[in-house]
């Protein structure tokens, strides 16, 4: 077990030295290069050589990545120029982490809490009206695009319904006060309810909005996998045990059929990742996929790395840490 | 019968010998199987018959045997004696009388409390038998939870004592073990202990032996025999092997195409085998003494090759002695013979006595056979079963 977990972590290391030489050449082959890029075209000779000396790019390659490795590795990535200019890229990252990692916890909670039991109704009640439901509308969840639904949830739910808020982490009219960065913690922790109760109100949309393909992968794969399960020789051992159907369900089908539901639940969080970026423009929600898609218009490069080399490195650790929990839960791969 | 459902009952306990333990045990039979018919029904095929008017008893203590080929029914029908087939594709009718209630108008609720804990079923291939991701001993405890009320731990404690019962050696690292860390032999052993924790009164077993190694087979045959005879279980054991029959069964029901051909118990079947599918069941082991290059006798077609009961008799397209009464005339369930009695024959030709024993099939030559596969037994039972089997 530990073992495996360090070479797991080896492994992470592996990745992100493969990743940041892969930032690193994508800054470098920008048209005209960083300092066109950061000057624009009209700039004037003088400029441009004296900002190439300043970034270090008149030094051979090998010593600039050297040189780049080690600021990364310092967290140094430089100073934001478009999303919150004059902060530090690193910052702007810390400021709009933990408003992603909500989100993308509701978008998995949304995902998990039906696409589970749903899945496993359906497959038990194979052909019935639920499954036929079930299996149309995760057809439609993957199919429909997530901007297009995030302006849907948001057009009937807050704009005609005024239900839930249609844009922010917070009502401004809150005034909370700010432990971890977390909203629906720091209410929790301060005893803020209000607080707690209006973060709340403005992640569920989003959290719709971007649970949606998450849920209908989840849900598909635990009604197939409780298919085949149900199916299997030791179900109807448990039954002739005389076992009843709670027992059955969770501890005979459910642990065996969730297995593969973990693993997809890990990939899962990739496509999380890729989906906030829609998600959090459409509901103006102030998370890193929000801070992506400003980065990427303004050309806010510093900001663009850290993002880059962060979600990878989440979706990385997420992974490991399904692949050790897998360990954990089936004691086929603990014991081999 | 008026048996509570209510899981702690000490006579339960105590097995089924224990007074009051049933009100209505004694001369009758503990199972009896009346006209049971299983239908497989899915759209667009055919409704097929997998068992089609079987009738059977089982005494308290008999071992009963269930003989015949793959798809000739054995399986369906122990499965709808616990009522363990699905129930959309399926329909069972008859009578199941288990005790003097009949099982298949019992609730699925009721049902459920009486399997694993009155009548309980091993099978055939005990890996995929037992829940991979379940210690063992949380498998082998739940059925005393489940039926005895026991808590987890005391039933965990428990489950050692079964495994040690059954010959595992080391139970108390074994309850924390799973199905992929043991043997095949262990694995089914498992499965016995689950299967006798609540000392049901009816066990079945379904091939249990066909997917182990010969000599883990004899230890388990072994293993099965003391048990039941200890707590005076009744067995049905379902084979297609006489190997099995001859070591283990007092009664012997020949089976084909979903109906009872033969009845006879075991020493009389052996000798006096006179339907031609037993007959051709026994003149197709591999002896011994059978001369080296002879060739085996196998019956020719297969399962498949049938024709309806109500045409006549199915084994007929496969018979060796196949007359033209066969294809007109439903054969009987009738006694073959009026001297004995409970001997069944469902034959329009039986084969004469005077043809076995000049081909040498029964009589001395399969008598010794039937012999030494008791003699494997008995090494098996007293020598040293534990040993074998290691794991890992």
């Amino acid at each position: 077990m530990l073992r495996y977990t360090v070479r797991r972590l080896l492994q992470l290391v592996l990745v992100l030295v493969v990743l940041s030489l892969l930032l690193f050449l994508w800054l470098r082959s920008l048209p005209g290069g960083p300092v066109t890029a950061m000057l624009g075209d009209r700039s004037t000779p003088d400029k441009r050589a004296e900002l190439t000396s300043v970034l270090g790019l008149d030094q051979p390659l090998m010593v600039q990545y050297g040189k780049f490795l080690g600021r990364v590795a310092h967290g140094n990535f430089g100073q934001s120029t478009g999303v919150a200019p004059g902060d530090s890229a690193i910052g702007v990252f810390a400021d709009r982490f933990p408003a992603t990692v909500e989100l993308a916890i509701g978008a998995l909670l949304f995902a998990l809490v039906f696409g589970i039991p749903l899945g496993y109704l359906a497959a038990r009640r194979r052909g019935g009206w639920l499954d036929n439901a079930g299996v149309v509308t995760s057809l439609l969840g993957v199919a429909v695009p997530v901007f297009f639904l995030a302006f849907l949830l948001k057009y009937i739910f807050a704009v005609k319904l005024g239900w839930l808020p249609p844009s922010g982490r917070q009502s401004p009219d809150i005034d909370a006060t700010r432990v971890t960065g977390f909203f629906v913690l720091d209410g929790l922790l301060t005893r803020e309810w209000d607080a707690s109760w209006d973060a709340v109100k403005h992640l569920i949309l989003p959290s719709i909005a971007l649970g949606t393909i998450p849920f209908a992968v989840i849900f598909r794969i635990t009604r197939s996998s409780v298919l085949d399960v149900q199916n299997e020789d030791f179900i109807r051992t448990a039954e002739a045990k005389g076992l009843t159907n709670r027992t059955i369900r969770s501890r005979h089908i459910l642990r065996n059929a969730l297995l593969p539901v973990v693993t997809v639940t890990g990939l899962q969080v990739g496509a999380l990742l890729a989906g906030a970026v829609l998600t959090e423009k459409v509901f103006a929600f102030p998370g890193l996929g929000e801070a992506l898609s400003i980065a990427f218009t303004k050309k806010d490069y510093p900001v663009l790395q850290v993002l880059i080399l962060a979600s990878a490195t989440t979706f990385v650790l997420v992974n490991m840490l399904v692949d050790l929990s897998y360990a954990v839960i089936d004691p086929r791969i603990r014991t081999s | 019968m008026t048996r509570t459902s209510s899981a702690a009952t000490p006579d339960l306990f105590a097995g089924p010998g224990a007074p009051g333990s049933s009100g209505s045990r004694g001369a009758g039979p503990l199972l009896s199987v009346q006209d049971l018919h299983v239908q497989f029904r899915r759209r667009g095929v055919e409704p097929f018959d997998a068992v089609d008017g079987v009738s059977f008893d089982v005494a308290p203590g008999q071992t009963v045997g269930l003989v015949g080929e793959s798809g000739c029914g054995k399986s369906v029908t122990s499965l709808a004696i616990m009522r363990l087939l699905a129930g959309r594709t399926t329909r069972v009718t008859g009578r199941v009388d288990f005790e003097g209630t009949d099982l298949l108008s019992l609730s699925r609720g009721e049902m459920r409390d009486r399997r694993g804990r009155d009548l309980a079923m091993i099978f055939q291939d005990p890996l995929s038998s037992l829940n991979p991701v379940v210690p063992l001993g949380v498998q082998v405890g739940e059925v005393l939870q489940r039926h005895r009320g026991m808590r987890r731990s005391a039933a965990l404690r428990e489950a050692a004592d079964l495994l040690d019962q059954v010959g595992i050696p080391d139970p108390g690292r074994r309850i924390k073990e799973y199905a992929h860390q043991l043997s095949g032999g262990m694995r089914q052993r498992a499965l016995i202990a689950m299967a006798l924790a609540c000392r049901p009164r009816l066990l079945i077993a379904d091939e249990p032996t066909t997917a182990l190694d010969v000599t883990i087979q004899a230890q388990i045959l072994s293993l099965l025999r003391s048990l039941v005879s200890d707590h005076g279980t009744a067995l049905i054991m379902i084979t297609h092997d006489l190997g099995v029959v001859a070591g283990l069964c007092d009664e012997v029901n020949v089976l084909y195409a979903g109906r009872v051909v033969e009845r006879a118990e075991r020493h009389e079947l052996f000798e006096r085998p006179a339907h031609p599918y037993t007959h051709g069941l026994l003149a197709s082991i591999p002896r011994l003494d059978a001369a080296a290059g002879e060739r085996l006798t196998p019956i020719r077609g297969s399962v498949s090759d049938n024709i309806p009961w109500t045409h006549g008799c199915a084994f007929a397209p496969r018979c060796e002695r196949e007359i033209d009464t066969c294809r007109q005339r439903t054969p009987e369930l009738v006694p073959h013979d009026e001297r004995r009695g409970d001997h069944l024959l469902r034959c329009h030709n039986s084969v004469p006595l005077d043809q076995v024993v000049a081909e040498g099939l029964a009589g001395p030559g399969h008598v010794a056979r039937a012999g030494h596969e008791a003699a494997v037994l008995d090494r098996a039972a007293t020598g040293p079963a534990d040993t074998a089997g290691g794991t890992r």
